[in-house]
């Protein structure tokens, strides 16, 4: 794929990778053993979708009204929780379309990771449209299907924009994240005994892979092209997602800089999301040798670009706010710094403007504790963004008599939860089955075979 | 003619031997080459005289159809049942294009993974094609079908370049 000459594979991304049939036993002992820990977390997650299946069935049975939403708070936690998994999903297809477009050379041996947690974080976010919903049973009405009474959606409304984009999303995100795995499905099948569950199963995801010039060859191309799709569509998405805010006439929505202003923090929440789930996989399977300090530190790099055009788009709308001399406007923003949710401004302000200061040292970008505690709070506060932007406005719109406070209820909490549970579910059965680090792109890096004779070199490179 | 031609399958632990042995095949007129790579490797593909894939025909075919699939919808239905909603026309475009971009996306996507699929021929789950297993860990190799007269030769020329296994394949079962 990257077109990379021999000189440039002499810089290398993995100092200590000496041969190919390394990388293959490196990553693919990933498979083999589980361990005390897999099973613990993989337990607390199945915890996790019951606490999940328990709340939102209890609010199928006796309805929408064990959520704390009412008028005029009509979107509050589990809109909340879906931009904020959208957003996760993000960075995925940004270290995987847009850093390959790039040839950013770091991101072989993160990407197939982050685009496993895009898929399931897509998976994720789809949940809570149905949850949102109430009557979860109507969700097909949400789709353009003939039917009896010729009633179709209203395509000028941008929740109808929101079911295309997310639901392309989700079926883009996977297409590429399976194609870019056959090649690596059939190292696994390759390394397994022929015959068992797991041999036969490689063998059916892997579509019959052998590696031949041929396959390559349209192989690269369809991956490229794929990235070139994916690169607008990831763009598209989360500005999708900012118009069902920004389409809206609600103080603190109805603004330009929201498509933007949403997918730098859905990346910059995305990133976090990522140096999260690496470090204890690299702790845990031994992955330093694929995994440096140079990946952390140039992951921690495009936190720190995306969070500064987030704190940004902060104080934009504060400025903007004021100068717009809008009374409407200028108390929403009043009162999200000082009114009643001033604590959920706070956090996402000093989560999401302050913390990522340390991001700017050297020493914290190469520390993998202190990023690791970094990103956890990164994450924390892009969930209060959200909250803060969707629940702040509503609750304080034009009409001072309709003005109300929205509490999150057991429910909605249960369910917020629970889906996390659900999200470390896929991942943690994924790092188990799948090849979690992309092996055969890790060799397009590494410096290839020759012969022991110094006659070879420039043979090769012509 | 396929009766007659007989494979043979050599395994290399270097590229820069499997890219001699591919250089040298050609030269003397063996064209039935397939080789086998752990990743995409151009060096070999410039060896094999590859040129353009069809792929991106695949992918503008499906963007295209996408395009107007989505502002077809979008149009049909609108006008299916004509409801005024928000004072906006009844044929919104600017509205139609997020809705026409989405699809171009997921159309373009389709294509290109059907049109991959189809190019490389795959699905191609039999078991009895010549192939060894370290070709997805390290090893390069060099699959060469010749008439059952020449075939000596090409075994010659791969056995050349050093290849740390070879395999005869009589009744030459695998092609690329």
């Amino acid at each position: 794929m990257a077109t990379v000459t021999e000189k440039e594979r002499g810089a290398q991304t993995h100092p200590d990778v000496r041969k190919y049939a390394e990388v293959n036993t490196d990553i693919l002992q990933m498979l083999s053993r589980p361990g005390k820990w897999w099973w613990i977390l993989l337990g607390m997650s199945i915890a996790g979708i019951g606490l999940l299946a328990f709340s939102w069935g209890n609010q199928i049975i006796n309805g929408i009204g064990l959520s704390g939403l009412n008028s005029p708070v009509g979107w509050g936690a589990y809109i909340t929780t879906f931009v904020f998994w959208v957003g996760i999903a993000h960075s995925g297809t940004l270290i995987s379309a847009i850093l390959f477009l790039f040839r950013a050379r770091w991101r072989q041996s993160i990407y197939r990771a982050a685009e496993a947690m895009t898929v399931f974080a897509v998976m994720t976010a789809g949940l809570f449209p149905l949850i949102h919903l109430g009557r979860v049973w109507h969700a097909y009405w949400l789709f353009p299907y003939p039917n009896q009474r010729l009633l179709w959606p209203n395509f000028r409304s941008p929740l109808v924009w929101d079911v295309f984009a997310v639901s392309t999303y989700f079926t883009v995100s996977s297409l590429f994240f399976l194609l870019g795995l056959i090649p690596d499905i059939a190292a696994a099948r390759d390394q397994t005994k022929k015959g068992t569950l797991r041999n036969r199963f490689y063998h059916l995801l892997s579509f019959g892979w052998r590696g031949t010039d041929r396959q390559w060859h349209h192989f690269a191309k369809a991956y490229l092209l794929l990235a070139a799709l994916a690169t607008p569509l990831v763009l598209s998405v989360h500005s999708v997602v900012s118009w069902d805010f920004a389409m809206a006439i609600v103080p603190g929505w109805h603004a330009t800089i929201f498509a933007p202003y949403f997918v730098a923090g859905a990346i910059f929440s995305g990133v976090a999301m990522v140096i999260t789930l690496m470090v204890p996989i690299r702790k845990v399977f031994g992955l330093e040798k694929y995994l440096t300090i140079r990946h952390f530190d140039a992951m921690a790099k495009l936190c720190l670009v995306t969070g500064l055009i987030v704190f940004y788009a902060y104080l934009t709308e504060f400025f903007m706010a004021w100068y717009s001399g809008e009374d409407p406007e200028r108390r929403v923003f009043w009162n999200r710094l000082f009114g009643h949710y001033w604590w959920a401004t706070w956090i996402m302000l000093t989560c999401n403007g302050l913390i990522p200061i340390l991001l700017w040292f050297k020493r914290v970008r190469h520390s993998i504790p202190a990023l690791f505690v970094i990103t956890i709070f990164i994450n924390i506060g892009m969930w209060f963004e959200r909250y803060v932007i969707i629940v702040t406005s509503l609750s304080h719109e034009y009409m001072p008599f309709a003005w109300a406070v929205y509490r999150p209820s057991f429910t909605e909490m249960g369910i917020v939860i629970g889906t996390f549970g659900w999200f470390a579910f896929w991942f943690l059965l994924f790092i188990r089955l799948l090849p979690p680090v992309a092996i055969s792109e890790i060799k397009e890096v590494l410096p290839p075979p020759m012969r022991p004779k110094p006659r070879s070199k420039e043979e090769v490179s012509s | 003619m396929s009766t007659a031609r007989e494979g043979v399958l050599a395994s290399y632990d270097y590229l820069d031997s499997t890219l001699d042995a591919i250089r040298e095949l050609r030269e003397k007129g063996f064209d039935e080459i397939t080789a086998f790579a752990p990743f995409p490797e151009h060096h070999i593909e410039e060896a094999l005289g590859y040129g353009t894939t069809p792929m991106a025909i695949f992918t503008l075919v499906g963007g295209l159809t996408g395009a107007a699939t989505g502002f077809a919808l979008t149009m049909f239905t609108s006008l299916d049942w004509p409801l005024v909603t928000g004072g906006k026309p009844i044929l919104s475009m600017p509205a139609y294009v997020i809705i026409a971009f989405e699809m171009t996306i997921l159309f373009g996507v389709l294509f290109t993974v059907i049109g991959v699929f189809w190019n490389m021929r795959v699905p191609d789950l039999k078991s009895d094609v010549v192939y060894d297993p370290e070709f997805s860990a390290g090893r390069f190799g060099i699959y060469v079908t010749a008439p059952g007269d020449r075939l000596s030769e090409a075994r010659k020329i791969l056995e050349s370049s050093g290849p740390s296994r070879i395999e005869d394949d009589p009744e030459a079962r695998a092609h690329g």
